[in-house]
């Protein structure tokens, strides 16, 4: 074991104790909460990090993510072309509707090109955009090795530098007052540490693993929904914040859902449990009726939508159907396939009436317009006086072997989070700014990403402001 | 479908890792998986002997135990590799030699160095085997010249017959054509890339051995054992022409070419072994196929043997003791040869040729323009 995460060597059968003071405090362990800890500890203070997941599980949801968004004018070794502020700009307007605060969202793009040497500095190296995302080789930086390669660096710079980390060391309790922060309960094995610190950093992601709290919103049918990434993030450094007087921020009954396979863990079940060929094919729910147009927009457009459609079907389940003619056209995922030569056969695997089943497939066909299909384009293959319509890509069902994929509601993360300013500062109900707290990563995303998702911008907003949150953390030491 | 209970958990997580590919650029193992959907076992035979178990994949891998994925690549690779080297061994009847390797070696190589000490002491007077020899032809007035090329000649040859009915049966697993020679540009591709263990690099970000931590000790440690056993090769090659065109007998001064060479290469064979068994022993026992062991490092203790001998051989060439030393340097040499196409060295053979297919299927895979990302191809979606 290293020093850094071994500051005192305790005696035998008694866990490693965290000191009583530090001057900056980080609360979690992914990408923003260690970018901060480095430029916190550059900066010349002690820095500790509480991470509530064990070390394998250390990082929170940055150990699914494989890139960045980045704006840059210019492009290099690995981005194919420039992506200037304001198409970063448009392309965040138009995913979130106008929910972002815009002071604060170009302030986001307009440090994130700052961000490629800030990662590199701190050991992360990046590759060209992987296979079957080439439209996302201009704008973002794709880690070599993954999310978990590029939290492994950002660990290792932690240790050179002497930030002292704890595993399996959630925090229990904060003490605030008007709106300072005094203290962090830590649990470390069966023991409880209260540390002072001079500044805190919550980085400790949303609250989409807590079901109980999804529930309040959701009602039942959140207790069908799976969770794509860590089970950690609970929510508590949330909840004690907003309890204690933050001003929240965020629809809280929102989260960026997808329609993920159903045979996937509760948790964690990470990239490799996404489906794409709901385009190819059609879409039934446990009544085998469609719901909904699966060829209105190109897939990348359309698929944060289906994790919201799949919920508000009866039992959270949807079946994706295709036939031979597009099996091999969509990326490989992890479970295989349930496949039969009939539709009859099919229905009775997913445990769907076989005749209804038959009757929505031969309604589908019927009503299909032949025309040239190409998965590149918006074409001219869709059906004619169908409700819902497929308005592109529509083939029939009609070639066996007949497959099928079961699909529910995949979480990435939830909307609520703690308001900031653009010094990652904490604000407090009232609208005033916290002397000594700071927010960076999921757990204030919603300010600048109210609505919607724009690929890598969670590591975008985490880098910016850990990068920030660090800096200032280190200049306002309060006690 | 899978012969074997390592071909299946091969094609778990392969079928793992081609839905997440986030490893794409740390090898040539991904993106060879990724130009296929499904995997005859043929295919994971080939993936096993691309992977150099450079151990990036498993550090960076969120999927990796404890994750109920449970995506270990390194070791599952490693265990497939050598299930594949007992599976192509020529003839047949020596597979067996795989299977507890280290003993193996180690009573072929005691045997052997034991019968050359015998043969010296037998066919020699105890005063020539024990006296101090000089001059041109010191060597052959302990073993005549001739019986040294007749019993190396034939255990080199039957190495490289072994070795090459090795080659075919690897070649043929992976269904390849049975005239794989004749792409000159992906042998050369293929040399390139074994020359400089390309892929023994994490993608360039380096070799993971004990931790996340990058670090070069191994791959600089099995150059300097692959470099140091070209050189002791050229030295020996070298000083047979010396001495059938130039009629020069060993031994040479220290400054002639086989000497310098040969001197080399020992260091390397000596200093290069020693790195690659501390970097052996400091290993993440998850990486690990623990049934192993024996074969790697009995292989590399012949190396290692076969330098300090040879370089001690050197050292004392001109004292009573290079009797000994000659008889133990030759039955050492002599029992790496035959053992050769039974023990690790192998593997150089069976990734260089698959080095060769992979630079084949890539010219292959690049050589039609790159269509348009399809709508369906993949998602954007990035958590967090």
């Amino acid at each position: 074991m290293n020093m850094a995460s071994d500051p005192n060597p305790a005696p035998p059968g008694e866990a490693a104790r965290p000191a009583e003071h530090y001057d900056v405090v980080v609360i979690g362990g992914g990408n923003a909460a260690l970018c901060a800890a480095n430029n916190a500890r550059r900066a010349g203070r002690s820095v500790v990090v509480f991470e509530a997941a064990p070390k394998f599980y250390r990082g929170g949801n940055t150990r699914h993510t494989r890139n960045m968004r980045v704006a840059h004018d210019e492009p290099n070794e690995v981005l194919t072309g420039p992506y200037h502020e304001d198409e970063f700009w448009d392309d965040l307007l138009r995913v979130t509707g106008g929910q972002t605060d815009e002071e604060l969202a170009r302030y986001t793009i307009a440090q994130s090109k700052e961000l490629w040497d800030f990662h590199t500095n701190q050991g992360v190296r990046f590759q060209p955009s992987l296979g079957g995302t080439l439209s996302l080789g201009r704008t973002n930086a794709f880690f070599l090795g993954g999310g978990r390669s590029m939290l492994n660096a950002l660990y290792r710079t932690a240790e050179d530098l002497g930030v002292e980390i704890f595993y399996d060391a959630p925090v229990v309790a904060l003490a605030i007052e008007d709106g300072a922060f005094l203290s962090a309960t830590v649990r470390i094995g069966e023991r409880e540490f209260v540390v002072r610190g001079g500044a805190l950093v919550a980085a400790a992601g949303g609250f989409e693993s807590n079901l109980e709290w999804l529930r309040e919103y959701w009602g039942p049918p959140a207790d069908n929904f799976l969770i794509r990434g860590t089970r950690h993030n609970r929510g508590s450094i949330l909840r004690m914040l907003l309890d204690a007087g933050v001003q929240p921020i965020g629809d809280p009954t929102q989260c960026h859902a997808v329609a993920i396979d159903a045979r996937s863990p509760k948790f964690d079940g990470g990239i490799v449990t996404r489906l794409d060929c709901v385009v190819f094919g059609i879409v039934v729910n446990r009544d085998a009726e469609r719901f909904y147009d699966e060829g209105e927009d190109f897939w990348p457009k359309r698929y944060a939508i289906w994790g919201r459609l799949v919920a508000g079907q009866p039992d959270q389940i949807a079946y994706i159907l295709i036939d031979q003619k597009s099996i091999t056209s969509f990326m490989p995922s992890v479970y295989p396939p349930l496949k039969a030569d009939t539709l009859a056969g099919l229905a009775q695997q997913l445990n769907l009436d076989p005749q209804k089943l038959e009757r929505t497939v031969s309604e589908f066909n019927a009503a299909v317009r032949s025309g040239n299909f190409d998965s590149t384009v918006l074409d001219d293959c869709r059906t004619e006086g169908l409700t819902p319509p497929k308005s592109h890509w529509a083939r029939r069902i009609d070639t066996p072997p007949f497959y099928a994929y079961p699909v529910r509601p995949g979480i990435t993360f939830t909307y609520l989070g703690t308001r900031v300013n653009r010094e990652a500062r904490i604000i407090m109900e009232g609208g005033k700014p916290s002397a000594n707290m700071f927010a960076a990563g999921e757990i204030m995303a919603g300010n600048v990403l109210g609505k919607g998702y724009l690929a890598g911008i969670g590591m975008t907003i985490g880098g910016v402001f850990g990068r920030i949150a660090g800096r200032e953390a280190a200049a306002n030491v309060r006690n | 479908m899978y012969a074997t209970d390592t071909q299946q958990e091969a094609d778990r997580i392969m079928t793992i890792c081609n839905a997440c590919r986030y490893c794409e650029g740390l090898c040539a193992v991904f993106p060879a998986m990724e130009m296929r959907r499904a995997f005859t076992p043929g295919d994971l035979n080939y993936f096993a002997n691309l992977c150099h178990a450079c151990g990036a994949c498993y550090y960076d891998c969120q999927f990796s135990p404890p994750h109920e994925f449970s995506v270990d690549v390194p070791q599952t690779l490693a265990k497939l590799r050598g299930e594949t080297y007992q599976a192509y061994a020529w003839p047949r009847a020596f597979a067996g030699v795989f299977a507890r390797n280290g003993l193996a070696i180690s009573l072929i190589a005691a045997l052997s160095v034991a019968v050359f000490i015998l043969g010296f002491v037998a066919a020699n007077d105890p005063s020539v085997v024990f006296a101090t020899q000089t001059g041109a032809g010191a060597f052959y007035r302990l073993m005549p010249h001739n019986w040294m090329v007749a019993i190396f000649g034939a255990a080199f040859i039957y190495a490289i017959v072994a070795l090459v009915m090795g080659f075919r049966n690897f070649w043929r697993d992976i269904g390849e054509p049975s005239h794989p020679l004749d792409d000159g540009g992906s042998i050369w591709q293929a040399v390139k890339d074994a020359a400089s263990l390309r892929y023994l690099d994490g993608g360039g970000m380096g070799c993971m051995n004990d931790s996340p931590r990058p670090k070069d000790g191994r791959r600089h440690a099995h150059h300097a054992t692959f470099y140091g056993f070209m050189l002791c090769f050229a030295s020996t090659c070298i000083a047979t022409l010396y001495h059938y065109f130039l009629g020069r007998e060993a031994p040479y001064p220290w400054y002639d070419l086989p000497v310098v060479l040969g001197t080399l290469g020992g260091i390397g064979l000596v200093v290069g072994p020693i790195g690659l068994y501390i970097a052996k022993r400091r290993r993440d026992p998850a990486m690990v196929d623990h049934t192993k062991t024996g074969m790697d490092v009995a292989f590399i203790a012949m190396l290692f043997l076969t330098g300090l001998t040879g370089l001690l051989l050197l050292l004392l060439r001109a004292t009573p003791a290079m009797g000994i030393l000659l008889a133990v340097h030759l039955g050492v040499v002599f029992s790496l040869f035959v053992t050769m196409p039974y023990g690790k060295f192998v593997h150089g053979i069976y990734r260089f040729a698959a080095l060769v297919r992979y630079a084949k299927e890539r010219r292959a895979h690049e050589a039609p323009p790159k269509a348009a990302a399809p709508a369906g191809a993949r998602p954007v979606a990035n958590p967090g």
